[in-house]
C-alpha cells in the first residue's frame, strides 16, 4: 500500500540545525479525474469532470487548469467567481500560498471544499511520479515551478493511458511568469497567462473585471459586473478637456442604453457621461428588455449585450436618433431611502438578497441580511449601503439587535431537532436517578409576567439544635436542569453557546434556548413536575452554613408567585400555611445574610431601573415608572448569591484549571476622582480605599430632607465601577478571583441556566464534580474555556447595551409629541452641559449650556451664570421633549425651567400651554389607534 | 469577535485536508521499519532496528550468574541500560547517564521482564544494552522492538513477541483521528503521546505510558490504534526473524523462539 523509499528534506533555521525529515512517496494518490482509467477511484472521489466544458475560446477542447502560486495569490477574486472549474490545485501551490498569505489560503480552502466548483487538490509532493528533489544551487521558487511543470506533464500522460487520442482532457497551465511559460512550452506543456485566459472566457462577463491588474483603477468597486468607473482625477480631466459631461450643450436628453450604459447610476445622481461618436447614436429601444424577476444582474447584462449588438446603428437623419452615451463616473450620489420589497434568494440560508424598489427607476439593490425570513413579504425601507429600516417598531428592534450583534434568527431545524417532544414528561428511570423532592413545599418568586422561571426555593425547620443551641433550618435553592436537555456539542448547545444569553428588550425577549425549553420544560412552573439541580444547605438561625450538598432532583413547585404576591403573603398575619411559613423563614434568613454581606463590605449600589407599561393593543409604551424594590426581591437575590458562592467554591476546588467563575476587579482610584470631588462639595468625605470603607461612608452620607441624595450618590458610585467578567479559573491567580461589588473571594453564575450560557457550563462542571454526569473533553480544555469566556463577556455586554438601547427607543416613543416638566438632579457637570437624571423616569441626558452665558470652572466642576451656580447633586426643574428632526437619531431634549435664567430657561406658562395641547393630541391619537392597527395588519397580509 | 469556538488545538495541523500526515503517511501507517539480527559477534544476541529515522542498536548478554546482591531465588534478573548517542539528535548533547535515560532504562526493564519466561533461569541475570543512534520520535518503542530481536537472537525464551508502538491524536474536520507511530515533529507539535508495549499474539499489554493529559473520551481510540501498530510491528519482526534464520518454519507464530 505504501512505498518504502525515504527521502530527506533538509531545512536550516536560526542557529543552523540540520533537520532531517522523512518524506514518504506514495503510489495510492488519486488524480481525481473522471476521465482516468488507472487510479482506483471510488465513485465519490471524482472531483474533476470526465469531459470538462471549455469556457475559454483559446482552448476549445476539454481541459483542466493547473495554476501556479502567484496566480492564486493575485487572482483569488477570479477564482472565487463561479466561473472557472475543473482546476487542479497542487500541494506545492497550496503550501506556498499558506506560507505567504493565510487569508488567501483560507479562501482557497473554501473554494476547494465547495464540491460544485470542482477544484481538486492533488498531493503532488507525495506522489512517487511527481515528486522532485531540489537540485544543488536551485532556488526554492525554481524548484517549485519545476514541480508544478512536472505535475502538469504527469497529468497529461497519466490521463492518456488507456485513452483514445483526443478523448481525454488536456492540461492548461496558467502562470504569469514569462520565464516559466517559456520553459513549459519547451517541455510541451500548454500554458498561458491568466489574463489571456480570462479575457477569452465566454459566458462570464464580469470575470474580466475581477482580474487584478496591479494598478486598480477603482479600488472601491465591489460590483465588478459593470465597467469600472473612472477615477475622480480622470473625470475632472475629461470635463475640463473635452467637456463630454456637459449635458446642457445638447438639446435632447442623452440616451443611456442598457444596464451597462447606465453603469450603476441611480436616479438623482450627478454623473459624468461619455457621448459616443455620432454614428453610434441610437433610437430609444424598440426592443423591450424583459425584466426577469429572479435573474441575477450578471445574467441580465449578458443578455443585454447580445440584444444591443443586434440593434444596428440606424441611418443618419432619423428624427428619433438620440445622443447616446454611457456613464463613466459618478460625481455625487444622491441616495436616499427607498421603499420596496425583498426578493429572497433561491438558496435557503443565503444572506444576499435582492431588494426590489417600488419605484421603477431605481435599480434593484443587493442586500446582505440574515433577516430574510423576517423581512420577506414585508414592505421595507432601504437606505442604500445600509441596513433595512422601517418605521415600524419591530424594525426598530431589529436595528437594535443588528447593531449590537445579537443573534436573533429563528432557531434552525438542526437545533429544533435536539428538543424533546412537546408532550415530554419525566421518565420513571430519570426520577429514580434523582433525589425526589416532589413532597417538599417549593415555590418560586419572580417578577410579574416571567415565563422563564429558573429558580425556586424552599425552607423548613429541622428538629434538634446545633451545638451552640441554635435552631437549625434546611434551605434549598432549585435551579432548572437545563443541561439535561442541552447536551454538549449538539446543535442546540452550539447555538446556545453562540447566543450566550437571553436578551431582554422592552416588550420582546430573544431566547437563548428555544421556547419549548425556556418557557415550558425547563421553566419551574407551579404545580408541575420539573427536573432541577438543587443546592441544599443546613443553616443555623444566624444563617451560618453548617452543611452544603448538591444533587440533581425532581421537584414540583407549589406556587409560582410574583414579588408582590410573596410580599403580601408574608405580611398577611392571618396566613399560616406551608408556603407562607417557608417564605417567612427565607425572609428572616435573607435579612441576616444581607446584613452579613454588607458587614463584609459588599456595596449596595443603585442604578435607575424603569418599567414600561405597555398598551395592550399597540404594544407602545404608555407610561413609565421606576422599578419598585420589595423585601422579597432581596430575599430571592440573597439565596441566589449564596448558591452561586457555594457552587463557585466547589468548582474552584474541583477544577483548578477550567472552572468558569465571575470576578469583579476593584476599580482603579482614578475612576473616583470627579465623584469624590462632587461629594466633597456636598460636605462628604468618602473613603474609597476598600469596598468595606466605601460601603460604610456611603451609608453615612445622608442629607436629612433629601432622601434621594443617597440614592443619587449610589447611582454615581455605580458608574465608577469596573465591569464584572467571566473567566476560567486557570487564567487568573486566586487573589484575582475576588468579587469587589459582592465582597466575596469567589463567585460564579449558577442560578439562571435558561437565560445565561455561563450557568450551563457551571451546571455541567458541577454535575461532573458530584459524579452524576460525565465530563467531556471540551469542558476541561482550558483554551476552549477561555474562548467561551471571551464570547460570554462579549455577548453579555452587547445584550446590556441592546437592552439600554431598547429602553431609549421606547422612551422616545413615549415622549413623542409629549412635553413634561419634571424634577431633575445633576449627575455631572461637563464643559458645555450638565448631565441630568430625572428620578421619576430614570431618564438621563445632557442639558446643554451655551458658553456665552455660562462659565465653566474646570477645577471645581461647576457652571456659573450670574448668581446661578450649577453643580453636581443640584436639583433642577427641567422640561423634557423629543427632538425628531433627525429620524435616524432622535433624542430627548432637556431644557432648564428652574432656576430661572433670563433668556435661557423656558417659561413654565408656555409649558403649561403645550401640555394641554399634547393632552388633546393624545386623546386624538387614542381614538385613531384601532384604525391604525387594523390597517397595519392588512398591510402585512 | 467571532462566535466560533474552533480553538486551535494542538495537533490540528498534523493532518492535511487530504488526510495525509506531514511526512506523507496516512494516520494508520507505520514508518518504514528495517531490522537486522546478529549485528555483533561479541554479545550473545544483538539487533539493529530503524523505524523511520529512529535508529537503535541492542545487545544482550546472558543469561549468566547474577551477582549475589541482586540474585533472585526463583527467577532471572533483567538489567537494562538505555543510552542515547551524543549525535542522536539535531543538537549535540552529552546524554549518557542522564536522569531521563535512567527512567527509560527502568521502564524498559519492566516491559522486558513481563515478556521473558523468567522462571527458567533462577539466580541468573540477563543484561540488555540499548543505544539510540538517531532519535526521531518513538525511541522507547524502537528500543523495545530492538531488545525483542536481540533477545530472540540470544535464544532467550519469551512468551511472545514483545512489540511497542506509539500513538497520538490529531483532528480532521473537527473529529479526532489517532496517529500511529508518531515522528519527532508530530510528537513536539501534537498533544499527548501514548506508548504501548504489548505481546500482541497473547493479547496482553506489558507497559503503557502517556506523555501528558488526554481526555478519557479519546483514550480508547488512541489505545486501539497503538495496539494495531504493535500487531503490525509483530508481523515485521517475525518476518525479520525468519529471514535471519534462513529457513521457513512450519510452526505457528506464537510458538516462536522456544
Amino acid at each position: 500500500m505504501w512505498t518504502t523509499k525515504t527521502f530527506l528534506t533538509k531545512t536550516k533555521r536560526g542557529n543552523i540545525i540540520k533537520i532531517v525529515r522523512e518524506h514518504y512517496l506514495r503510489d495510492d494518490l488519486l488524480c481525481g479525474s473522471a476521465a482516468c482509467n488507472t487510479c482506483p477511484h471510488k465513485d465519490d472521489e471524482f472531483v474533476l469532470d470526465g469531459k470538462p466544458n471549455s469556457i475559454c475560446t483559446l482552448y476549445a477542447y476539454p481541459h483542466y487548469l493547473i495554476l501556479d502560486t502567484n496566480v492564486v495569490l493575485h487572482q483569488i477574486d477570479v477564482l472565487e467567481e463561479d466561473a472557472l472549474s475543473n482546476v487542479i490545485i497542487l500541494q506545492t501551490v497550496l503550501e506556498e500560498v499558506k506560507h505567504q498569505n493565510t487569508a488567501i489560503y483560507q479562501r482557497l480552502l473554501e473554494i476547494i471544499a465547495n464540491k460544485k466548483r470542482k477544484f481538486y487538490s492533488f498531493v503532488n509532493e507525495h506522489h512517487k511520479d511527481t515528486y522532485i528533489e531540489r537540485n544543488p544551487g536551485e532556488k526554492q521558487n525554481d524548484r517549485n515551478d519545476r514541480a508544478i511543470r512536472k505535475a502538469a506533464v504527469w497529468y497529461e500522460t497519466h490521463l492518456s493511458i488507456n485513452s483514445v487520442v483526443g478523448q481525454f482532457p488536456k492540461i492548461v497551465l496558467l502562470t504569469d511568469d514569462e520565464n516559466n511559460r517559456k520553459i513549459a512550452q519547451e517541455e510541451g506543456i500548454v500554458c498561458c497567462s491568466i489574463k489571456d485566459y480570462v479575457e477569452n472566457v465566454t459566458g462570464f462577463i464580469g470575470l474580466v473585471d475581477k482580474l487584478s491588474k496591479n494598478v486598480a483603477p477603482e479600488a472601491c468597486s465591489k460590483d465588478a459586473l459593470y465597467p469600472a468607473h473612472l477615477t475622480p482625477a480622470q473625470i475632472h480631466e475629461g470635463i475640463r478637456g473635452e467637456g463630454t459631461a456637459v449635458v446642457n450643450g445638447f438639446e435632447k436628453p442623452i440616451l443611456l442604453q442598457g444596464h451597462s450604459g447606465i453603469n450603476r447610476a441611480v436616479d438623482g445622481d450627478s454623473i459624468a457621461v461619455e457621448i459616443f461618436p455620432e454614428e453610434e447614436w441610437r433610437r430609444p429601444m424598440d426592443i423591450v428588455l424583459e425584466d426577469k424577476a429572479d435573474d441575477d444582474p450578471g445574467d441580465q447584462l449578458e443578455e443585454e449585450a447580445v440584444l444591443l449588438k443586434n440593434t444596428k446603428p440606424v441611418q443618419q437623419g432619423d428624427d428619433e436618433i438620440t445622443p447616446t452615451g454611457r456613464v463613466v463616473g459618478i460625481i455625487r450620489r444622491k441616495w436616499r431611502q427607498y421603499c420596496g420589497i425583498l426578493m429572497r434568494s433561491k438558496f435557503p440560508g443565503a444572506t444576499r438578497h435582492l431588494f426590489v424598489p417600488a419605484e421603477k427607476r431605481i435599480p434593484r439593490v443587493r442586500i446582505e441580511t440574515r433577516q430574510s425570513d423576517v423581512l420577506a413579504n414585508q414592505r421595507i425601507l432601504v437606505a442604500l449601503d445600509s441596513w433595512p429600516r422601517n418605521s415600524d417598531k419591530n424594525a426598530e428592534n431589529e436595528v437594535i439587535l443588528l447593531e449590537h450583534d445579537v443573534p436573533h434568527a429563528r432557531f434552525s431545524e438542526a437545533v429544533l431537532a435536539c428538543l424533546p417532544p412537546d408532550d415530554w414528561t419525566i421518565p420513571e428511570e430519570e426520577i429514580k436517578k434523582r433525589v425526589d423532592l416532589r413532597s417538599e413545599c417549593i415555590c418560586s418568586v419572580d417578577p410579574p409576567g416571567c415565563t422563564d422561571i429558573d429558580d425556586a426555593l424552599h425552607a423548613k425547620a429541622l428538629p434538634g439544635k446545633t451545638e451552640d443551641g441554635l435552631k437549625r433550618f434546611e434551605v434549598g435553592v432549585h435551579i432548572a436542569d437545563v443541561t439535561h436537555f442541552v447536551r454538549p456539542n449538539t446543535a442546540l448547545d452550539k447555538e446556545a453557546a453562540n447566543r450566550s444569553t437571553t436578551v431582554y428588550l422592552v416588550g420582546r425577549r430573544i431566547d437563548m434556548v428555544p421556547d419549548l425549553l425556556s418557557s415550558n420544560l425547563c421553566s419551574l412552573r407551579g404545580g408541575e413536575e420539573r427536573l432541577a439541580f438543587s443546592c441544599v444547605w443546613e443553616v443555623d438561625e444566624n444563617a451560618n452554613i453548617l452543611h452544603t450538598k448538591f444533587h440533581k432532583s425532581v421537584i414540583k413547585s407549589a406556587a409560582a408567585m410574583t414579588y408582590e404576591e410573596a410580599q403580601i403573603a408574608i405580611d398577611d398575619k392571618s396566613r399560616n400555611d406551608a408556603i407562607v411559613s417557608s417564605l417567612r423563614i427565607l425572609n428572616t434568613l435573607a435579612k441576616k445574610l444581607n446584613r452579613k454581606r454588607l458587614d463584609n463590605g459588599a456595596l449596595s449600589l443603585s442604578s435607575p431601573e424603569i418599567r414600561f407599561q405597555m398598551d395592550s393593543e399597540t404594544h407602545d409604551p404608555v407610561e413609565v415608572q421606576a422599578k419598585k424594590i420589595l423585601d422579597t426581591n432581596s430575599m430571592v437575590e440573597e439565596f441566589m448569591l449564596l448558591a452561586n458562592i457555594s457552587v463557585a467554591q466547589r468548582l474552584a476546588a474541583e477544577f483548578p484549571q477550567c472552572a468558569l467563575l465571575r470576578r469583579h476587579p476593584a476599580p482603579p482610584p482614578a475612576n473616583f476622582h470627579t465623584f469624590l470631588k462632587a461629594a466633597k462639595q456636598q460636605g462628604f468625605d468618602l473613603d474609597v480605599s476598600t469596598n468595606k470603607a466605601f460601603s460604610k461612608s456611603l451609608d453615612s452620607a445622608v442629607i436629612p430632607g433629601r432622601p434621594f441624595f443617597n440614592t443619587l450618590l449610589r447611582i454615581m458610585a455605580t458608574r465608577c465601577m469596573q465591569q464584572a467578567q467571566y473567566f476560567s479559573s486557570g487564567s487568573k491567580t486566586v487573589e484575582e478571583y475576588y468579587h469587589y461589588g459582592l465582597a466575596c473571594p469567589i463567585y460564579t453564575h449558577f442560578t439562571s441556566p435558561i437565560r445565561r450560557y455561563a450557568d450551563v457550563i457551571v451546571h455541567r462542571l458541577l454535575a461532573a464534580s458530584i459524579g452524576c454526569d460525565v465530563t467531556h473533553a471540551t469542558l476541561l480544555d482550558t483554551k476552549v474555556a477561555n474562548s467561551v469566556c471571551d464570547n460570554l463577556n462579549y455577548r453579555h455586554r452587547q445584550a446590556q447595551y441592546a437592552g439600554r438601547a431598547s429602553v431609549t427607543m421606547n422612551t422616545h416613543i413615549l415622549f413623542n409629541k409629549r412635553v413634561e416638566v419634571e424634577l431633575a438632579s445633576v449627575l455631572a457637570v461637563k464643559r458645555n452641559a450638565v448631565h441630568v437624571l430625572i428620578p421619576k423616569y430614570g431618564l438621563e441626558g445632557p442639558l446643554y449650556l451655551p458658553s456665552d452665558k455660562f462659565t465653566y470652572n474646570e477645577e471645581e466642576h461647576i457652571q456659573t451664570c450670574g448668581d446661578v451656580v450649577l453643580k453636581t447633586f443640584d436639583e433642577l426643574t427641567v422640561r423634557l421633549s423629543l427632538d425628531s428632526s433627525n429620524l435616524q437619531h432622535r433624542k430627548l431634549v432637556f431644557e432648564l425651567v428652574k432656576p430661572h435664567i433670563p433668556g435661557f430657561s423656558v417659561d413654565v406658562m408656555e409649558v403649561e400651554d403645550t401640555k394641554k395641547e399634547t393632552e388633546k393630541d393624545q386623546k386624538k391619537r387614542k381614538e385613531e389607534t384601532p384604525a391604525k392597527s387594523a390597517s397595519k395588519k392588512s398591510k402585512k397580509k | 469577535m467571532s462566535s466560533d469556538f474552533n480553538v486551535k488545538r494542538p495537533g490540528l495541523e498534523l493532518l492535511s485536508s487530504q488526510g495525509l500526515r506531514l511526512d506523507g503517511r496516512r494516520p494508520n501507517e507505520l514508518r518504514r521499519i528495517q531490522c537486522k539480527l546478529g549485528v555483533f559477534t561479541q554479545p550473545d544476541g544483538s539487533a539493529y532496528i530503524e523505524q523511520g529515522n529512529t535508529k537503535v542498536l541492542a545487545a544482550v548478554y546472558g543469561p549468566h550468574q547474577a551477582s549475589k546482591s541482586k540474585s533472585l531465588q526463583d527467577s532471572v534478573v533483567i538489567n537494562c541500560q538505555y543510552s542515547m548517542a551524543t549525535f542522536s539528535t539535531g543538537e549535540r548533547k552529552k546524554r549518557s547517564g542522564g536522569r531521563k535515560s535512567e527512567a527509560i532504562s527502568m521502564q524498559l526493564t519492566q516491559a522486558i521482564t513481563t515478556a521473558i519466561k523468567k522462571e527458567l533461569y533462577p539466580r541468573s541475570q540477563i543484561d540488555v544494552y540499548l543505544e539510540v543512534l538517531q532519535a526521531d520520535g518513538g525511541a522507547y518503542s524502537a528500543s523495545v522492538n530492538a531488545a525483542t530481536l536481540a533477545l530472540i537472537d540470544a535464544g532467550i525464551p519469551m512468551k511472545a513477541y514483545l512489540c511497542s508502538c506509539t500513538a497520538s491524536i490529531a483532528w480532521k474536520d473537527g473529529k479526532p483521528e489517532p496517529l500511529v507511530d508518531v515522528s519527532h515533529v508530530e510528537e513536539s507539535a501534537g498533544g499527548s503521546v501514548l506508548t504501548v508495549s504489548s505481546l500482541p499474539s497473547i493479547n496482553s499489554v506489558a507497559w503503557v505510558d502517556m506523555s501528558q493529559r488526554l481526555h478519557a473520551d479519546y483514550l480508547s481510540v488512541v489505545m486501539k490504534r497503538a495496539m494495531q501498530g504493535c500487531r503490525d510491528i509483530e508481523v515485521i519482526l517475525d518476518k525479520a526473524v525468519r529471514e535471519h534464520l534462513g529457513e521457513s518454519w512450519t510452526m505457528s507464530d506464537d510458538a516462536v523462539a522456544i
